[in-house]
């Protein structure tokens, strides 16, 4: 079995002029849970899309389960898990016919995974799917998903819109899927609390380009925010060597720095003097540093290699 | 007496860092008494919903500072205290926090007196034999 469950090499997709994937290049470790951040229109489903295989790549290429994604045979399918974000699912079938629909068409299909997999979600076999909530609809789909007992599993926003129970009965779901070790799953997702919960490592994806690809407590440590007085627009400060991001907070004036330095420290001080304050970052802030500044698009601070964290 | 782990994600220290401590300050207050044991990785990771990768790092972590020690196909069991850095190295790190603390005292504008007062109430808290 390769230690590589899935690989990107300068990964490109254009819609049009429009590039929405730009040359990203990644590796995730077989045994691993990776999560997808980035804002909506940052190029995640598209990137899942292309490791599928069902958007070939403008430029670049990937791979999963070490089989090209656009060479993908049915029976390297059948090792994948795959669910697409809004957890499609027949409204008309009930939820004992929807795991028959779905076992015909794998043959290592658990039935025990299933039957625990919707007892979490507080789902009965025999409810039929247009009745259930939309936390039940999404406990169904990963059921069905889970249950083909894949090697790799891809999970698209599974979290939209769940309500608090239904989210943690799918961090377990994904936890317990996990347990025998050899398995890997990717997701992508809003809800940065579970994502620093499940994840091992995140890629932090912003207009199309992976920023972030470090395991989670090593992003924890090396961001950091400093606070100084200054009347300094964020957009006018002056360069500071590993800057993510810059706002202001009231009068004060925020940085969040990545693998801060003397040099970094030095620049600060320049802007702060003696009112410049350390504080650790949050993964929230930190994931939210990284995230903001695709808004404050082509300035200085989008130029600055030096903020692209890669561990 | 159960010793429980508890953690919150969203917060500024990462989750296995939240569980080094707990069970650092388990076994500093004699909450964790030594040879008990602690739950195993896949346990404690089930019981908190998060991956059984970042409780091993915080279980490998507490082993190299010598909190816990592993008995092979047992698991995990509180450590006869060593020391494993030397009294300077201690001391440095003692520092590091006190600069922190004394920097909050200024800018929170707190009296010195009453952060000493404080201090000690922690100690005794933190010291005192568990009871129950």
């Amino acid at each position: 079995m390769s230690s590589i469950a899935i690989s990107a090499n300068n990964l490109t997709r254009y819609f049009g002029n429009t590039p929405v994937v730009r040359q990203v290049s990644f590796d995730i470790p077989t045994g691993t849970v990776t999560g997808l951040l980035g804002l909506n229109g940052a190029g995640k489903s598209t990137l899942i899309k292309m490791l599928m295989g069902l958007l070939a790549p403008t430029r670049g290429s990937c791979s999963v389960l070490g089989v090209d994604s656009t060479l993908l045979t049915p029976s390297t399918r059948a090792r994948i898990g795959y669910t697409i974000e809004g957890h499609f699912a027949y409204g008309r079938m009930t939820v004992r016919e929807s795991e028959q629909f779905q076992s015909d068409s794998f043959p290592n299909w658990n039935p025990t995974l299933f039957q625990n997999t919707i007892e979490r979600f507080g789902i009965r076999p025999t409810a039929r799917i247009r009745t259930l909530s939309r936390g039940q609809r999404a406990g169904v789909s990963i059921a069905l998903t889970l249950s083909s007992d894949p090697e790799l599993l891809i999970l698209d926003d599974p979290a939209l819109g769940l309500d608090p129970v239904s989210r943690r009965a799918l961090n377990e779901t994904i936890l317990e899927f996990m347990e025998g070790g050899e398995r890997t799953v990717l997701l992508s997702s809003h809800l940065l609390d579970d994502i620093e919960r499940v994840t091992d490592r995140v890629l932090v994806m912003v207009d199309g380009r992976i920023l972030v690809n470090s395991s989670v407590s090593a992003f924890l440590e090396r961001v950091s925010i400093w606070t100084c007085d200054s009347s300094d627009e964020p957009r006018h400060i002056p360069c500071v060597p590993g800057l993510i991001h810059a706002y202001r907070t009231g009068r004060r004036l925020a940085l969040v720095v990545v693998d801060v330095d003397r040099e970094s420290e030095a620049a600060m001080a320049r802007i702060g003097g003696s009112t410049l304050t350390r504080s650790d970052s949050s993964f929230d802030e930190s994931v939210i540093a990284y995230l903001s500044r695709s808004r404050s698009s082509q300035s200085f601070l989008t130029k600055n290699a030096a903020a692209t964290a890669t561990l | 007496m159960a010793f429980t782990i508890r953690i919150v994600a969203g917060s500024t220290a990462p989750i296995y860092r939240q569980i080094v401590d707990q069970v650092t300050r388990g076994v500093a207050s004699g909450e964790l008494s030594v040879g008990e044991s602690v739950p195993s990785v896949r346990q404690l990771a089930r019981e908190l919903v998060i991956n059984p990768n970042t409780v091993a790092k915080a279980y490998a972590e507490l082993v190299d500072s010598g909190f816990l020690e592993t008995q092979a196909g047992k698991g995990f069991f509180v450590a006869k205290r060593r020391q494993v850095y030397t009294k300077a190295e201690r001391l440095r790190r003692i520092d590091e926090s006190i600069d922190q603390l004394v920097n909050q005292t200024l800018v929170l504008d707190i009296e010195p007196e009453e952060i000493v007062q404080r201090l000690q109430d922690r100690f005794e808290k933190h010291l005192k034999p568990a009871s129950d």
